[in-house]
Formats: C-alpha cells, sequence, structure tokens
C-alpha cells in the first residue's frame, strides 16, 4: 500500500528524489570520511601515547552529547544555510565513534608483529601503511560502518535548519502537509540507503583484507 | 563574537525571564519531558539486560537492537507518529523512549556479562540465592557500564527532547523552532546554547553519580 502511493507523491518530491539521494550521500558519507581523516592521526599519536587516550576521549564524548540541532543552529552565523552547516557537526560526531576504532584497532597489533617489521628494516612509514593499519583495519572498518549509518540518520535532523537533511526534508515536509507518505518515503528510504551503506562497505573490507577470505575459506 | 551577542540579548529580553515563555518553564518541561522518558526506558530495558546478562543469553538479538538504535532516525519517528496517530505528548514521549532503550539494553547487558565469573562463583559457594548473586554481586560490580549505558540514553534523550518543539511541544527546542521561524536569530542562539549546557549538566550528573555509587574497590584497576 505505502509502496503503490510512493508514485503518486507530489510531483515536486518526484523531480527532486534524486537530489535527496545525492545530498544524502553527499554530506553524511563525506562527513564518515573527513571523520576518518581526522581520527586516524589523533589515533596513532592516542595510541603511540597513551596519556593522552583519556582525554581526548572525555572531548570526543563531550562533543557527541551536544545535541546536533544545538551545533547546526549555532553554526548558521558562521556558515550560513548551507550544507556545511551540516556537514562539520556530523563530522564531529563521528570522531566520537572513530578515534576509539583507530585506537582498538591499533592496539590490536600484536607487538612482536611490529618487532618483526622492525627486524626486515621496515621504516615507520611502511611500517604503519603495510603492517599496522591492515592488521586495524577490521575494527577500525567495523567503527566507519557504525559512523556511516549513524551519520546518514543524524543528518536527517538538518531539515529543521532549512533544506539540508536529506531524507529528512520529507520528515518536515511531511509534517507541515500532514501527508504521513511523505514521512514513510523518508523513513524507508533511509533505511535502504543504510543498508546499502553498510553493505558496500563490508565489500570495500573485504577488497581490503584478501587475507581474512582465504583464512575464512581455509578454516 | 557576535554569538555572544546574540546571547546578550536574549539573556536579557524579559520575556524569557518568566511566565509562560520563560526560560526557567522551558527548562522544567525540558527535563520533565526527559525523565519520563529516561525512567519509562529504564524500567524496560534494565530488567530485560540484567536477565539477558545473567542468563548469557541474547548476545545476537541485544548487538542488533544497538546497531537499530544508532540508525534510527529521530525525528523521523517522532513526526510519522505524530501524523499517524495524533499529535499528543504522550505520542512524542514514545520516540524519546525507545530511544533510550538501546544504549542501556547494550552497557548492561555487556556490563553483566563482564563480572568476573569467580566472585559469581564465589557467591553461589557462600550459598546466595540466584536473585541474591544479581542483586549483591552482578549488579554492584557492573555498575560503572550501567551508569555508561543509563548516561548514553540520557544524552540522547535530552538531545532528542529538543525535537518535541517540532511537534507543537514545549522544551528548551521551542526557542529554536519558534526563533527560526521568527527569524530571531538571538533566540535560536539562547535555545541551543541552554540545550548544550543542559547536555553537559546531564554529562556531570552521571558522572557525580559514578564517583557515588561506584564501589571504590572497581575504580582502582
Amino acid at each position: 500500500m505505502i509502496a503503490a502511493s510512493v508514485f503518486d507523491l507530489p510531483s515536486y518530491v518526484q523531480s527532486s528524489f534524486l537530489g535527496l539521494i545525492v545530498t544524502q550521500l553527499e554530506v553524511s558519507l563525506g562527513a564518515t570520511l573527513a571523520g576518518l581523516v581526522i581520527s586516524l592521526p589523533i589515533g596513532q599519536l592516542c595510541s603511540r601515547l597513551p596519556k593522552f587516550y583519556p582525554p581526548v576521549l572525555g572531548l570526543v564524548t563531550v562533543i557527541y552529547s551536544i545535541p546536533s540541532i544545538a551545533l547546526f543552529v549555532l553554526l548558521i552565523d558562521i556558515t550560513g544555510e548551507t550544507e556545511t552547516t551540516v556537514f562539520i557537526p556530523l563530522t564531529l560526531y563521528t570522531l566520537a565513534i572513530l578515534v576509539p576504532g583507530v585506537v582498538d584497532g591499533i592496539r590490536s597489533v600484536p607487538p612482536n608483529v611490529l618487532d618483526a617489521a622492525n627486524g626486515m628494516g621496515y621504516g615507520r612509514v611502511r611500517r604503519y601503511l603495510t603492517v599496522e593499519l591492515p592488521i586495524a583495519l577490521p575494527t577500525l572498518m567495523a567503527a566507519v560502518r557504525v559512523a556511516a549509518v549513524s551519520s546518514l540518520s543524524l543528518m536527517s535532523i538538518g531539515a529543521t535548519i532549512g533544506s539540508y537533511g536529506g531524507f529528512g526534508d520529507l520528515f518536515i515536509l511531511g509534517l507541515r502537509v500532514f501527508d504521513s507518505r511523505l514521512i514513510w518515503l523518508g523513513l524507508i528510504s533511509l533505511l535502504v540507503l543504510s543498508v546499502l551503506c553498510d553493505l558496500l562497505l563490508r565489500w570495500v573490507q573485504r577488497l581490503l583484507t584478501p587475507w581474512a577470505r582465504t583464512l575464512r575459506s581455509v578454516g | 563574537m557576535s554569538l555572544l551577542n546574540y546571547l546578550r540579548q536574549f539573556f536579557d529580553d524579559p520575556a524569557y525571564r518568566s511566565g509562560y515563555d520563560g526560560i526557567w518553564t522551558r527548562l522544567l518541561e525540558h527535563c520533565e519531558y526527559s525523565l519520563i522518558a529516561l525512567v519509562i526506558a529504564a524500567a524496560i530495558a534494565l530488567p530485560l539486560a540484567i536477565l539477558s546478562g545473567h542468563s548469557g543469553r541474547g548476545d545476537g538479538v541485544i548487538s542488533m537492537v544497538a546497531v537499530i538504535g544508532r540508525a534510527m532516525p529521530s525525528l523521523g519517528l517522532l513526526v510519522l507518529l505524530a501524523v499517524e496517530l495524533q499529535i499528543s505528548l504522550t505520542v512524542t514521549m514514545i520516540p524519546l523512549v525507545l530511544l533510550g532503550i538501546p544504549p542501556i539494553l547494550l552497557y548492561t547487558h555487556a556490563g553483566i556479562r563482564a563480572v568476573d565469573p569467580a566472585a559469581v562463583d564465589a557467591a553461589r559457594g557462600l550459598g546466595m540465592t540466584p536473585w541474591q548473586t544479581v542483586h549483591q554481586v552482578e549488579i554492584p560490580a557492573a555498575l560503572p557500564l550501567i551508569l555508561a549505558g543509563l548516561r548514553g540514553a540520557a544524552v540522547q534523550i535530552v538531545a532528542t527532547a529538543t525535537l518535541a518543539a517540532v511537534v507543537s511541544f514545549g522544551g528548551l527546542g521551542r526557542y529554536i523552532i519558534d526563533g527560526l521561524y521568527q527569524f530571531d536569530y538571538a533566540q535560536v542562539v539562547g535555545g541551543a546554547v541552554l540545550v548544550a549546557l543542559l547536555s553537559l549538566a546531564t554529562l556531570l550528573v552521571f558522572w557525580i553519580l559514578d564517583r557515588l555509587l561506584v564501589s571504590p574497590g572497581l575504580r582502582t584497576r
């Protein structure tokens, strides 16, 4: 019933549906990627110098606890009603998931593996890229998947400050015109997109860790 | 700093000093919604998680609920229920409660599961009944994680209670939503800062609870 009624939606939604998908993916996956780029060096620092980890963890937890709507509206003054206003808080929120992910990942590298790499004459950069990062990858990717899915859903709150909530725009529109089909459409689209993103990231993880596949097929 | 100017303008405005649109009224409304939702969520999730943690079953279901909790678009659920059922405070409480359940379930379950099995064995050896074991050994030992779960739930609920204003109810979100509609940015900033402060206060309350309630023996580790 819901699926059938989606097709007789008002034309202004039909024509912009693709646009909503693009905005949704662009902002939430972009924020996850930006969060990852920031988390990698922070996580590396925290696992090298463990005394930095508790304060960093405390800071990202505090940031995560600030309601998104508050950060969105405070940023309007600086970045205006643009995608950036939604992008920045989403990036900050992913840190609370990604920084622990990076640290746990790097901590999961056995010390004797690092010793072996040192013994083989690996430099710091090469050891990081070819030994530490690949071993940390499964833990890291699990965190990336959680961050991506929660960004997709958190982004919808951006609809309250204008039209940068991706499918969240349909929630506010649905409330305004009091038509639950629009809200159902937004919720279902968001769900489908979240599942697809999760599957995509699982696939990326499989591509990046070919040895895990061999191990599974042998064991 | 123009944000500070807006903030001063908001706090200087006598309209927000008292009465219907006063800061205290809105703050109390916000706390009321949040507390009711947290108590209901805890009443549902705590017994379930203690039971599942004690029996060691349900790991899969609980981690699935946790993922659903992270992925749940609270704004979507809030407006959907408002449009499909009715615009009432009871209906508005549903997403708040649903949002609070996953963190409490996840952390409490993990906490009880992680209790040292030797301590549970010792309790059984002392002749404690299963209820006494749960009540006097497992819950106190799992308390840091139980509180972490309640804190996560409380923070989520306080943040989302802001959205009650989207479907016409009060709370501090009222300032943000009204301010956006009226192009009154001072009101928006005032509301946002108050909501952010309330969230930080929530963290602080749980930090204090942790200091007061958790057995000092658990802290040395």
